[in-house]
């Protein structure tokens, strides 16, 4: 099912005065080389000539010009913000890409061909045929332990990583544990190390010989990095303490999925909670197929929040 | 004595830099062997610390050059090398250790973890065993093993001073290069430092270059001296020569100057 028209969009004929997918055709190729170096060397950052879009940086504007200069009017589009198709982010670039190039939008992420997201990878398998872009508001891993952009680019370019180990170091020797969650270190093919954006570090596993061509856009910074299909993607860490993802006591409230991102949600001002699947299509998915889980009915309230 | 031994550890050869119009130093030449310390003193804009920054590669001088015995490469140029290179012998073979501790230490990453960084720079990726590590040298240089977790920019300046001579020293490094290091320290903590320096470069059989101006700690260290004067060498010789019978007048000078309580 295609939500064609979703958003009072008026899909199938994009809005007049407009190039298709907002950008000039110039700027889609230089943006496309881009592209096509950074799958070249995978998990390498890749300066682009970013463009101001209609939308402000930390908004996704890097994701958002990445899955303009890739898309095509056959392509079927989802966008996920926290693992939600509802949530604002989502609705404002799922409607602005489908008013300004007319194809159609989806929830289902069996069904897309190109999916941008925020924070989240769906908990389904990608295909070969599917494209995942991420917004990345912080390209540079290095960042937090080096301040120097021109000395950052040097130890990329020398493999010099071992600031990198410091960090988790710092982790265990405060927490007990490796104790960052979210946008964890990964190295990329054996040589760069990569921020994965901050998707939480239970999807990193999910990145490790996808098949589906991921890529990376930072509005901001104008970075574009991608991973190339079936390319290996390593979580950092030491040989006695090692990656390992989040888990959860309970299971999806509304599913009953025990293996999948669950989010916390608060349900009343008398400290009620219930723990549901972050990705909202993986969670129906589940539901149509007959999985319930402890609290069923609780399906138009949560969704409602 | 096998030959390997007799070749100098470092030697410069006609090193010169200039910024811009500036001299910087000029056509200074120098050997040091395997655990030998040598000293470099001068005034303050002598030219002291451009020599050390030429010699310890993160100069590149404008003319001259400076040469390493490797352990495994036999003498290479240390600015021939690629950059790759230069960085994996100033991390493992050499130290620096800096006159400000700040520029040496992150000051955002607890003890044990600057301690340890060099460590997990050439590969060691098991927590435990830096760990470890990390808890003797502190031991060894004198720093409670309690504060490992501490962040650098709590400690004492002499503290900070160790806890710079630790990091460097982790990766058991055959050369060290040293700006001032005893500098903004007051006199009993000197004392311990130095003689801490002294026990270590012993111990492990360390050659270091020390850039000074106090004359007591060249005297106390230092087996050999260096005196610059605008950029050039003016004497060398043994320390306790060159202190005791200064033959160039501006060594006489600065000889003579030293405050004696």
């Amino acid at each position: 099912m295609t939500m064609r028209g979703m958003d009072g969009s008026t899909a199938g004929a994009p809005l007049e005065g407009y190039n298709f997918a907002y950008l000039d055709e110039q700027t889609k190729r230089m943006i496309r080389r881009a592209i096509l170096k950074a799958v070249a060397i995978p998990g390498h950052q890749v300066p682009f000539g970013g463009r101001e879009m209609p939308l402000p940086y930390g908004w996704g504007t890097g994701g958002i010009q990445v899955t303009a200069s890739v898309i095509g009017p056959d392509d079927v589009l989802k966008v996920i913000d926290q693992g939600s198709d509802d949530t604002t982010n989502a609705v404002n670039i799922r409607r602005f890409l489908a008013r300004t190039t007319g194809v159609a939008t989806t929830g289902r992420t069996a069904e897309a061909t190109l999916i941008q997201t925020r924070h989240r990878i769906p908990e389904r398998p990608l295909r070969e045929d599917q494209i995942l872009v991420y917004q990345v508001p912080i390209p540079e891993p290095l960042r937090f332990m080096e301040p120097r952009e021109p000395e950052t680019r040097r130890m990329h370019a020398l493999a010099d990583y071992g600031v990198m180990h410091v960090k988790l170091y710092e982790d265990i020797a405060r927490c007990g544990r490796i104790s960052t969650a979210y946008n964890y270190p990964v190295l990329v093919n054996g040589r760069y190390v990569m921020a994965p954006s901050p998707i939480p570090k239970f999807d990193n596993p999910k990145m490790d010989r996808m098949p589906a061509l991921q890529l990376f856009g930072a509005g901001r910074e104008k970075r574009i990095y991608a991973v190339p299909p079936h390319t290996e993607v390593k979580s950092l860490d030491f040989e006695d303490h090692p990656f390992e993802v989040q888990r959860w006591d309970a299971c999806c409230a509304l599913c009953g999925a025990g293996d999948s991102f669950l989010d916390e949600v608060v349900v009343d001002d008398r400290g009620g909670r219930m723990f549901v699947c972050s990705d909202s299509d993986h969670c129906r998915e589940r539901r149509d197929a007959g999985h319930r889980g402890p609290e069923p009915e609780a399906v138009g309230q949560v969704q409602e929040i | 004595m096998t030959n390997e031994t007799e070749q100098p550890l470092l030697r410069a050869v006609g090193v010169s830099h200039w910024y811009g119009g500036t001299l910087g130093c000029r056509d200074v030449d120098l050997d040091l062997h395997a655990g030998e310390v040598l000293g470099i003193v001068g005034e303050s804009g002598s030219g002291k610390s451009t020599l050390l920054a030429c010699l310890s590669a993160r100069l590149r001088p404008a003319a001259g050059r400076v040469l390493y015995r490797t352990r495994h490469q036999g003498t290479v140029d240390i600015y021939g090398l690629g950059e790759a290179e230069r960085r994996l012998l100033m991390r493992t073979d050499w130290g620096i250790v800096h006159q400000n501790p700040r520029d040496g230490l992150r000051l955002a990453v607890s003890a044990g973890g600057n301690v340890g960084e060099r460590l997990m720079a050439v590969g060691a990726r098991h927590y435990g065993r830096i760990r470890e590590t990390a808890r003797a040298w502190l031991e060894r240089v004198e720093i409670d093993a309690g504060r490992i977790d501490d962040r650098p920019d709590t400690f004492s300046g002499g503290m900070q001073q160790r806890l710079q001579i630790a990091r460097n020293l982790v990766t058991q490094p055959r050369l060290v290069f040293m700006d001032e290091p005893t500098g903004g320290l007051d006199v009993s903590v000197q004392a311990r430092l130095l003689d801490l320096l002294r026990g270590l470069v012993a111990d492990l059989g360390l050659a270091a270059v020390v850039v000074t101006h106090d004359l007591a700690v060249t005297r106390l260290l230092a087996h050999r001296l260096l005196v610059m004067r605008r950029g050039e060498v003016v004497e060398s010789g043994l320390t306790d020569q060159v202190l005791d019978d200064p033959q160039h007048p501006y060594t006489q000078l600065l000889v003579s100057s030293v405050l004696q309580p």
